[in-house]
């Protein structure tokens, strides 16, 4: 068994389509690729696709992740898994605003869920002042603790989240295609326990703004002093991506 | 030309399932419209779930698409979250390929698939932004159009559309777009629609209501008349000849949401002659014209290699009387265990054995439920309606589908037929019984689902003369049933509401008077109506008293044979003797086998269009006698097309 991991965006107007659907998409286009994908035993054989962290309705991403999983094959040719030929090879089978950036073959290992420790996100707010923001952000940062309530078995609790965030910072424009306010900030929010949710942060900090845009840009596989992406995006395959796009 | 997205989508964050407003669906198309070109906005007035799959809205899009006169988009209607955050945004109604507004196109075309869509329509045509009544429109206004089965009667919406297409849309479109574009070509002038109406109504299928005086007699209609010369005193419906020339949809879209029928559909015929008298597509889409086997494989290999779905539907009106049945099913079945598993669903299943045998080889791949719709309880009640199961037509049906391993089934039904006893009502329950004591033979937890709903009389159909059954009366029949079956171990009942069932029946055989009933129903906040949640039938009953309507006269009260009915200056090719005749042979009990096996009644629809049924069988299918005639063979005037012919 070979297992390929890809990485995606979701961005545009797909961003709309929940992670089932985007799943669907992604079954379709498996069955269409060609690719001698391994399906699951039993009364009704799916294939063997394993998804990252789930992206919320409506947010957009630039790394997202999909592992899958291919039979080998003893008496037919393996088929080329080179990225330059996959990527080329999903582009017309997957909706525009999900493109493939790269692709290759990985050991097994940690799911995708397990060993991503953190995520980079991009926030559009409209609706709220830059200062009010700034100021926000500040407050936040300086803080030794946040205290955010949460509704558990109809009991509130209190957590604190300030750990969750680990790089904060007012920018200017978010960079996203398409309509955006000028007022946006960049985070780095680790998943591990208690969590903090991107809207949860948005409550924080400006409760009166709405976040038209929000942008995973990154997933992070943190390690001793060093952190890296579950598959970084090499040149060419950045260069093809521009070009598609 | 994309001024609606940047603005829409600041809004879908805000509602539920905002997937159904992008488009993006594998096969959508992205016109680039040339001046002279025409503009189709097709429309399902529903939500996208259930238009996209519409089979008669693709066909037309790709067609449309394809002319070099016209470009087509889809529109879909907006749940009611999105369209009050319209309203406050001031944004109208759009296009889901490239998000443009209504105004942009010359032609808003509704497909009518369900009379309780209608306050739906309304809604749409009002967000458009374009005047709710025809009189209001000016020259240079969308023109509004409507196809599909509900515009056998389109007089209730007569206020509110130009046109109506009568028929089969494939061939009538590109005429239609040439008179729109000649109109436009000659510069529009202020009070020259009526011109534009004119032309329409030269083009044979089309029927423009404003230019027809409907004169009264009473409550009854007296006579609808054309107003000018050169306008048909009855419009004929459109039928295409040979749906070997339309192998359509060639790029069935994909959604990229949930939608409901999500798989590849291929439509193996067109028409039934069953003749099941209470089924009104039975009788309007007449005569009987199968798709070449050839045919049919290539659109089925060439689907399933496009789309990527590992389901195909074979669609008609009963699959499993389509002469290729049994190859076309096993090839699929087959062809696909070397690649990948394909399983293949019949949506209308005829009662008998052999079109369990079939279905029991679809099943390998994934096997769901099995569904059979003997409609009524007794032998008696389906000569009535001409639907001939014999009971061991069902018997040996539910036996052979236990047998091949299925554990339930699902069985349909009306209530509230002509002529329907106490004992016939109750006969649904004793079928269910049977089906889950014969099932039990073969395993133990065999079980059965029983869907009631209540029967609405349709136009042009032999039972629209019949006074559809009370609220009442239709919730005293389904606690017979329910107290029947309270105890039937493995029967689970399921109803329709029958105050739905009444909403449908006022507008089913309305006439013009209800356009007013229909828009105080949605303005006063009545669409969806097809959606249980949204359904109040205290709005309709309102609007009916507010004005002046009776409930009884329209939904009711038996017709007589000397009455005009409000669609009588249209017509599905059917004689109105033929139909009255079947009226009466139901009330006496009396069966009508299948004209594709047997000599010809002359209803009218090969006759008088100068077409003939194409069935590439001579004899009925095997397994069941279900109306084929079986018993007296005769010769039948059946045009031969060997299998495999065809492109």
């Amino acid at each position: 068994m070979t297992r390929l991991r890809v990485r995606y965006t979701k961005l545009g107007k797909i961003r709309f389509i929940g992670h089932r659907d985007l799943a669907r998409v992604w079954e379709r286009a498996l069955r269409r690729s060609g690719l001698p994908i391994a399906s699951t035993e039993g009364f009704s054989p799916r294939p063997k696709m394993h998804f990252g962290l789930a992206l919320s309705t409506g947010f957009e991403s630039l790394g997202e992740y999909l592992d899958v999983d291919l039979i080998d094959s003893t008496d037919a040719p393996q088929p080329s898994y080179a990225e330059e030929v996959l990527i080329a090879r999903f582009a017309p089978l997957l909706p525009a605003g999900v493109a493939v950036q790269a692709v290759a073959v990985i050991e097994r290992g940690k799911s995708l869920q397990a060993a991503v420790t953190a995520c980079s996100w991009v926030i559009d707010l409209d609706g709220v002042a830059p200062t009010a923001v700034g100021g926000a952000v500040d407050r936040f940062l300086a803080a030794d603790e946040v205290i955010l309530e949460r509704v558990r078995d109809d009991q509130v609790v209190e957590v604190d989240v300030r750990a969750c965030v680990e790089e904060l910072e007012l920018i200017g424009a978010c960079g996203l295609p398409g309509w955006e306010s000028g007022t946006s900030i960049r985070l780095d929010l680790g998943t591990a326990s208690p969590g903090l949710k991107v809207m949860e942060l948005i409550g924080l900090l400006a409760p009166e703004a709405t976040a038209h845009r929000v942008c995973r840009t990154h997933q992070w596989i943190e390690g001793a002093g060093s952190r890296q992406e579950p598959l970084a995006v090499t040149t060419a395959s950045a260069l093809a991506e521009r070009q598609a796009s | 030309m994309d001024e609606i997205w940047p603005r829409l989508e600041r809004l879908l964050p805000r509602v539920q399932k905002p997937a159904r407003y992008i488009g993006c669906e594998d096969g959508a198309q992205a016109p680039e419209p040339q001046p002279e070109q025409v503009g189709w906005l097709l429309v399902y007035p529903d939500t996208y779930e259930v238009g996209l799959p519409n089979q008669g809205l693709q066909i037309l899009y790709e067609i449309l698409n394809e002319h070099p006169l016209s470009w087509a988009e889809r529109g879909y209607a907006p749940w009611s979250d999105l369209d009050q955050l319209m309203r406050q945004e001031g944004l109208p109604f759009f296009s889901v390929d490239t998000h443009r507004p209504a105004s942009a196109f010359d032609i808003m075309a509704f497909n009518l698939s369900a009379e309780l869509t209608y306050t739906n329509l309304l809604n749409c045509i009002d967000l458009a932004g374009i005047p709710l009544r025809t009189a209001h429109r000016s020259a240079d206004t969308p023109l509004v159009l409507a196809g599909g089965h509900c515009t056998y009667n389109p007089e209730p919406l007569a206020d509110f559309l130009d046109a109506v297409v009568l028929g089969d849309g494939e061939e009538v479109i590109a005429e239609i777009t040439a008179v729109v574009h000649d109109f436009r070509s000659a510069g529009r002038t202020g009070g020259s629609r009526v011109d534009l109406h004119r032309a329409l109504a030269a083009v044979p299928g089309v029927y423009v209501p404003s230019l027809y005086d409907v004169e009264w007699d009473g409550p009854a209609v007296r006579s609808v008349t054309p107003r000018y010369p050169g306008v048909p005193e009855r419009v004929e419906k459109r039928t295409v000849a040979d749906l070997a020339d339309w192998p359509y949809p060639r790029r069935q879209l994909v959604p990229v949401t949930e939608v409901v029928h999500d798989r590849l559909n291929v439509e193996v015929f067109r028409g039934c002659t069953r003749g099941c008298r209470f089924c009104q597509a039975g009788m309007i889409t007449r005569p009987v014209r199968e798709r070449p086997v050839q045919q049919v494989r290539q659109m089925i290999a060439d689907g399933l290699e496009r789309t990527g779905y590992d389901e195909v539907a074979l669609t008609s009106l009963s699959s499993a009387d389509y002469s290729g049945i049994a190859e076309v099913v096993s090839e699929t079945v087959r062809s696909a265990s070397s690649g990948r598993p394909v399983s293949v669903s019949l949506p209308s299943l005829r009662v008998d054995a052999f079109t369990v045998g079939v279905a029991a080889e679809i099943g390998r791949a994934r096997r769901t439920g099995l569904t059979f719709a003997p409609e009524a309880g007794t032998w008696r009640m389906r000569q009535v309606i001409n639907k001939l199961i014999s009971d061991e037509d069902f018997d040996g049906a539910v036996e052979s589908a236990y047998a091949s391993g299925w554990r339930r089934m699902k069985l349909y039904f009306l209530t509230g037929l002509p002529s329907e006893t106490d004992e016939d009502t109750l006969g649904i329950a004793e079928m269910a019984r049977r089906a889950v004591s014969i099932g039990r033979r073969h395993t133990k937890g065999a079980s059965v689902t029983v869907s009631v709903g209540g029967f609405v009389p349709k136009p042009f159909t032999p039972f629209q003369w019949f006074g559809q059954n009370t609220v009442a009366e239709l919730q005293r029949k389904i606690g017979l049933l329910r107290d029947d079956l309270r105890r039937a171990g493995g029967v689970q009942l399921k109803w329709h509401d029958p105050k739905a069932t009444l909403a449908e029946g006022i507008v089913s055989r309305g006439d013009r008077r209800l356009g007013a009933v229909i828009e105080d129903v949605w303005r006063n906040g009545g669409v969806f109506q097809e959606w249980s949640e949204c359904f109040d039938i205290d709005r309709w009953t309102a609007a009916m008293e507010r004005h002046g309507l009776s409930i009884d006269w329209y939904a009711h009260r038996h017709r007589t044979e000397d009455e005009v009915l409000p669609w009588e200056h249209l017509s599905a090719g059917l004689h109105k003797d033929f139909l009255w005749q079947d009226w009466r042979d139901a009330l006496d009990a009396v069966g009508l086998e299948d004209c594709r096996w047997t000599p010809c009644y002359d209803c009218g629809a090969c006759t008088g269009y100068g077409i003939e049924h194409i069935v590439a069988s001579a004899v009925p299918p095997a397994g069941g006698s279900q109306g084929t005639g079986m018993s007296r063979p005769v010769a039948v005037p059946v045009r031969l097309v060997p299998s495999g012919a065809g492109a």
